[in-house]
């Protein structure tokens, strides 16, 4: 089972990367562009829980190491299993 | 006193600490190996600058797990005395023991130069022998330094007295520009609430020698030695 968290910041915390970003983009003239957060991506391969151990633990992960809590929000999935041909 | 030294796989201030500690401060000074599970009974705790484990995942981020640092949690709950500086800062954020986070710095730069401090509170163990309102000329070297707290906290630390150090001109005023990497209320040091933690980015260990261009650091290893 393979398992993707999303870590980025807060909205309440001023995320300058994301900002450099967006300013760049209106700089090429992509006028449509709002906001730009910018995060971090895990990609975690899991054997020998259920998913449902996983929907419990999985946050507890991400809550204690991948993010800080104090500055960063996460969200997660569960990715489809990638069927061989 | 006996000073001990943590030293992780990426400090890079552990020697330059040993040294101004051993050598300039003519204290009992020991190193301690992240992985060891004894602080050697050392008086105080000091957690030096570099880049713990690379600085992946967040500065500070992976340091909190070695196994050293559950007796250096247990030390500072019992009220010994524990001094990060920079990347030690970040690892007591990272731990806890300290309260709030780092951000890049506001320009999104590594900032390596000489800054003034305001000295705000005199009356800490880290900086008893310091005047208050005393500036100190110091350098600082990092990338994640914009100190970050949510407003509820931030009110606690100035309600509390907890800020011992900020970012100031030369003059000891405070400017959005002396304030060079945009930390909230100008915070380059904290203490906590017990008086037996204090983090702060800039290195007092780099200006503890006149050769080196001042000696302004060395205030702070003098206060912890005694008043």
């Amino acid at each position: 089972m393979r398992v993707r968290i999303l870590v980025s910041f807060k909205e309440s915390v001023l995320d300058p990367q994301g900002q450099t970003v967006k300013n760049a983009l209106l700089t090429l003239g992509y006028g449509f562009v709002k906001d730009v957060r910018q995060g971090k991506v895990f990609d975690i391969a899991v054997d020998g829980i259920t998913e449902e151990e996983a929907r419990r633990v999985i946050p507890e992960i991400a809550d204690k190491v991948l993010a800080n809590p104090i500055i960063e929000k996460f969200t997660w999935e569960i990715l489809e299993e990638q069927k061989k041909a | 006193m006996k000073f001990g030294v943590v030293v992780f796989p990426g400090s890079n201030c552990d020697f330059d600490t040993y040294f101004v500690l051993k050598n300039g401060l003519g204290q009992e000074t020991v190193f301690l190996w992240h992985k060891d599970h004894s602080l050697q009974d050392a008086d105080c705790v000091v957690l030096p600058g570099g880049f713990a484990f690379g600085d992946y995942l967040r500065s500070g981020a992976i340091a909190r797990f070695s196994p050293l640092m559950q007796e250096v949690c247990e030390f500072a709950e019992r009220g010994g005395l524990v001094l990060g500086i920079c990347n030690g800062f970040q690892v007591l954020l990272e731990m806890g023991l300290l309260p709030g986070a780092m951000l890049r710095n506001k320009n999104l730069k590594f900032l390596c130069q000489f800054v003034h401090l305001r000295v705000e509170s005199a009356q800490t163990r880290f900086s008893q022998r310091a005047r208050p309102g005393q500036v100190l000329r110091i350098p600082i070297a990092h990338f994640d330094g914009q100190y970050y707290a949510p407003p509820e906290i931030l009110n606690e630390l100035e309600v509390r007295g907890q800020v011992v150090l900020r970012y100031v001109d030369v003059k000891g005023e405070r400017t959005d520009e002396a304030n060079v990497n945009g930390s909230a209320l100008s915070i380059a040091g904290l203490i906590n609430r017990n008086g037996n933690v204090m983090g702060m980015m800039p290195h007092p260990e780099r200006a503890s020698e006149a050769l080196l261009g001042s000696e302004d650091g060395r205030v702070i290893f003098e206060s912890l030695i005694g008043p």
